[in-house]
């Protein structure tokens, strides 16, 4: 990552991430590009990319991965802790209250019609934002091809990740360094 | 007070989880089941088909699925323990990580890492999605509202929990209309 200027306080790290946790229905993946890429503009397009791709192939929730290292970037341990705490708590006081009232909307048909829609949604939200980052990187003839084997062990196959991933990132790497853009 | 057996094995069980949790919490939502249900029997496996219906009703991180079990099994002690246990290991993984990509810079080096580490994070996020929608499927309507997601969120800078929530009323309206099946 390249050295930034940019002065984040912790503060806006928190309510950002707070952002993340709260509008993500369905998962974070969408909504955490769209916070930090498009509307704090916490990091570009590439550096993004990056900083979701080691969230992904280490161990652990992938954006909660990501937002500690965005975090340290900006404040330190400081503003990692500020970051995990705010996509982690206010989600968490969310879900304690729903799960004490569950009994009670679980049989509302109106709550089950809505959860298809936006479990639908979701998805498509977070297909098409994968699809963005790829055109707006431009990942070149390789990159493409190591995508569509990526899409390809997970999506088509169904392979699981923690046998896909120790083979995908020394075979990524590998096509990277012998053909790769310089 | 809870059990301190309990609460040892909420921190055990998740921390191991949070290890083998590569490419996301999705990914170990079988093994949290497996672990919960078949092995340590803390509840039935319709109990925890309930627990993670309400996670996805909720925002957040997938992971939040542990909290929740943490609290049905231990109350605040127990959230909190089992919170700790999935996110510390990682997260010390992470900020490790990410120094070492700092001090890397711009090397050559740290150059063909990213370009492969970029296009291997997009086809993971493209094949979560597919994941989701197969998942999310529910016949043509659904079909429809994932597409019209994907457009949305490539044409435009929106907030997501607009369209999220467009999606939501119109799935209402198709329900109770009855011009959609959603079996």
């Amino acid at each position: 990552m390249d050295k930034t200027d940019r002065v984040v306080t912790l503060g806006e790290l928190f309510r950002g991430c707070a952002t993340i946790g709260l509008l993500g229905f369905g998962g974070v993946a969408a909504v955490a590009r769209h916070v930090i890429v498009e509307r704090y503009q916490w990091l570009s397009e590439k550096e993004y990319a990056t900083v979701l791709g080691m969230g992904q192939v280490l161990p652990g929730a992938n954006t909660v991965n990501a937002t500690v290292m965005i975090g340290d970037r900006y404040q330190g341990v400081k503003g990692s802790l500020a970051c995990v705490l705010g996509i982690m708590l206010p989600p968490i006081i969310i879900l304690v209250i729903l799960a004490t009232l569950y009994n009670r909307f679980a049989e509302i048909q109106a709550v089950n019609y809505a959860l298809t829609g936006a479990a639908a949604a979701a998805a498509g939200m977070v297909a098409g934002t994968g699809l963005k980052m790829a055109w707006r990187l431009k990942p070149g003839l390789i990159g493409m091809l190591i995508i569509v084997m990526a899409i390809g062990a997970i999506a088509l196959m169904q392979w699981p990740m923690i046998k896909v991933i120790p083979v995908l990132i020394p075979v990524a790497l590998l096509m990277t360094a012998l053909w790769g853009k310089k | 007070m809870i059990d301190p057996l309990i609460l040892w094995q909420l921190i055990r069980t998740f921390a191991m989880i949070s290890m083998i949790a590569i490419g996301g919490m999705n990914a170990a939502v079988p093994a949290v089941l497996h672990e919960v249900v078949d092995n340590l029997k803390w509840m039935d496996a319709e109990s925890f088909m309930h627990l993670y219906t309400v996670t996805q009703i909720t925002p957040g991180p997938n992971v939040v699925i542990v909290s929740l079990i943490g609290w049905q099994v231990g109350g605040w002690q127990g959230l909190l323990a089992a919170t700790l246990a999935i996110l510390v290991l990682p997260c010390l993984m992470a900020f490790g990580v990410g120094r070492i990509a700092a001090r890397l810079g711009n090397s050559k080096g740290f150059r063909l890492a990213q370009n492969a580490l970029v296009p291997i994070a997009i086809g993971l996020i493209i094949a979560g999605g597919l994941d989701l929608a197969h998942a999310a499927h529910r016949g043509w309507m659904t079909a429809a509202i994932t597409l019209i997601n994907v457009i949305i969120v490539f044409y435009t800078k929106a907030n997501p929990i607009w369209a999220l929530s467009a999606s939501a009323v119109v799935s209402i309206i198709a329900g109770y209309s009855g011009l959609v099946n959603f079996s």
